[in-house]
């Protein structure tokens, strides 16, 4: 059998087959990630929470149901889970003060979910504070780092979750996305990462950031993986009523290794001024290997309106969240601060609780939402948010799917942009657009610029998640990106 | 798009946000940058189109109305601040 380090980076397929054939165990497979944890933890930083005796337990019930000739891709398979989807008796902080010793008293039904299917969680992921940021700075309590260069930033704000799978910390994450934040950190960690369709997952559970944004997906080592994980968490949620109710296809089944037949289209305003040279050579050199696999590749394509996704972003986005963020009280859970009157408790409480970030964008929202401003903001942002659909669902008239870089440039230096919000910003502008249109997104590992992954995200119309995965995956068997380990 | 102080404390006070004097300072300037930059989206002709709050088009969606288990009280009551018995302590919100 082999050793330690390499049960931690197989894939949630090879686990599988090594757990039905009795090599391992989920408790050996487990105790394995637990050690891996220890031994890397203390340079990457990307657990919050490690649930370790609760794993262990979890792998012997795994370990049992196996013994009784029961199979499932995910029975035994250990996981991590964002710390924002809640996890009852299992501290959810969503890397904030606020919530530091906020224990849920249910499950998100994603964590429900996988629980039934028998994955064992070994802990809770760190984040940007409330999902606000795209780097992991934000988190109230530490930075996680990039395993390909402790130096670097993951990613975020799924940036935990995505260092996990790329430590070998994890087999598999679960990660959010309401701008870009399982797909930026996932191509900055030369992970797969998917982020489905606006309604797909429930979100029953998750900590609300932007409501109308914000989706649940999987972080994985490859496509198929993220289609074995799809299979599990998907589907209509009656306590989710944006849940859809479309029937869950078994996303296996998409999986091809080539591309005949498909019309991928380039949008030309993804590769944006000031973009990385190396990033968008890793660019040109995946779109020909696409070409090579059958595709018909149209460069020509232009979607004149998305350049303004980032200003409607950050318009709508800090505008829900405003909204949602406004529960925080310090009356019926969370931090509390101490104060003579009502409303001083009120001010302290979200002056002490929540960090800059989270500031900044409950003022944005409440500034665009106010009086004289609503109009000019809000609304306007709302129109173009119409105007960025329309034209991404012309686009997918003539295109099966749209090819563009994950993230402008290659993972950034801890500390490089932390003082200037704009900047952070600018790191989301490819994923945006996808989340303002609701349609799903998935970004796989696409090369080395020095060292450091680039991601190759592929965009489709609603609920062609099975599209992307089949784009990806024959990208993915095509090259050899994914086998490759950080020097950890 | 310049915010003045006096804007930024008046923010604040909507978000029910406590802010210190250096905060009002930092976030004038950050906000005033951030929607000056924003700006831009007013010279995307919108007329006649209609506003978008969710992407993804969904009919009412109704469920039967049945009775079912949720949390206990103690469950409920777990993470509260202050509790006396079975309810939330909270502030006085009316002054006499």
């Amino acid at each position: 059998m082999s050793d330690g380090k390499d049960l931690c980076y197989l894939t949630i397929r090879e686990a599988q087959e090594h757990l039905k054939g009795r090599q391992v165990s989920s408790v050996d497979l487990t105790r394995a990630l637990l050690e891996r944890v220890h031994e890397v933890e203390d340079r990457v930083k990307a657990y919050v929470t490690v649930t370790e005796a609760r794993a262990l337990e979890q792998a012997r019930r795994a370990d049992e149901r196996l013994k009784a000739g029961e199979n499932g891709p995910l029975l035994g398979i250990p996981v991590a889970i964002k710390d924002n989807m809640c996890t009852r008796g299992v501290r959810t902080t969503c890397s904030s003060r606020m919530l530091e010793n906020f224990v849920p008293p249910y499950n998100a039904t994603v964590v429900e979910r996988l629980s039934e299917a028998g994955a064992v969680m070994v802990g809770k992921t760190n984040m940007d504070e409330f999902a606000m940021g795209s780097s992991t700075e934000n988190s109230a309590f530490f930075t996680t780092h990039n395993p390909w260069d402790l130096a670097r930033v993951p990613g975020g704000s799924s940036g935990g979750s995505a260092a996990v799978v790329a430590a070998g910390e994890a087999i598999f994450s679960l990660g959010s996305d309401t701008g870009g934040s399982i797909r930026q950190p996932a191509g900055f960690c030369n992970v797969v990462g998917l982020k489905p369709t606006y309604g797909r997952v429930s979100r029953f559970g998750l900590v609300a950031f932007a409501s109308s944004l914000d989706q649940i997906g999987p972080m994985c080592r490859d496509v198929t993986d993220c289609a074995l994980v799809m299979n599990v968490i998907s589907g209509r949620d009656h306590r989710d009523s944006t849940s859809l109710v479309d029937p869950v296809p078994d996303y296996t089944r998409a999986l091809r290794p080539d591309l005949r037949g498909l019309k991928l289209g380039v949008p030309k305003e993804f590769f944006v001024e000031g973009m990385e040279a190396g990033v968008k050579e890793a660019m040109e050199t995946a779109i020909r290997q696409l070409e090579s696999l059958g595709a018909n590749i149209d460069r020509e394509v232009s979607l004149r309106y998305a350049p303004y996704g980032l200003a409607v972003y950050y318009i709508l986005a800090p505008s829900e969240a405003m909204a949602n963020l406004a529960r925080y009280d310090g009356v019926k859970y969370g931090y509390s601060a101490d104060a003579p009157t009502m409303w001083e408790a009120l001010e302290k409480t979200r002056q002490l609780g929540f960090g800059a970030e989270v500031k900044r964008r409950i003022m944005l929202g409440t500034y665009a939402l106010s009086a004289g401003y609503y109009d000019a903001y809000y609304l306007k942002a709302q129109k173009v948010r119409t105007l960025i659909r329309e034209e991404l669902k012309q686009a997918f008239e003539r295109y099966d799917a749209l090819i563009t870089p994950t993230s402008p440039s290659a993972p950034f230096k801890i500390g490089e942009k932390a003082a200037d919000p704009l900047q952070m910003y600018l790191s989301d502008v490819c994923t945006i657009p996808v989340n303002i249109a609701g349609v799903p997104g998935l970004t796989v590992p696409a090369g080395f610029v020095g060292g450091l992954p680039v991601g190759m995200q592929i965009i489709g119309k609603p609920l062609a998640e099975e599209t992307l995965l089949r784009v990806g995956f024959a990208y993915e068997q095509a090259t050899r990106w994914r086998h490759q380990r950080p020097a950890l | 798009m310049a915010l003045s102080r006096e804007e930024v404390r008046h923010i604040a006070l909507l978000a029910r946000v406590g802010v210190t004097e250096e905060e009002v300072e930092r976030f004038r300037e950050q906000l005033s940058n951030i929607l000056e930059n924003f700006q831009a989206l007013q010279k995307v002709d919108t007329r006649d189109v209609p506003a978008t709050g969710h992407a993804i088009e969904m009919k009412n969606v109704i469920r039967p109305d049945e009775i079912a288990a949720s949390l206990s009280q103690d469950d409920a009551l777990a993470n509260a601040p202050r509790r006396e018995g079975e309810f939330v302590r909270v502030r006085a919100v009316l002054e006499f």
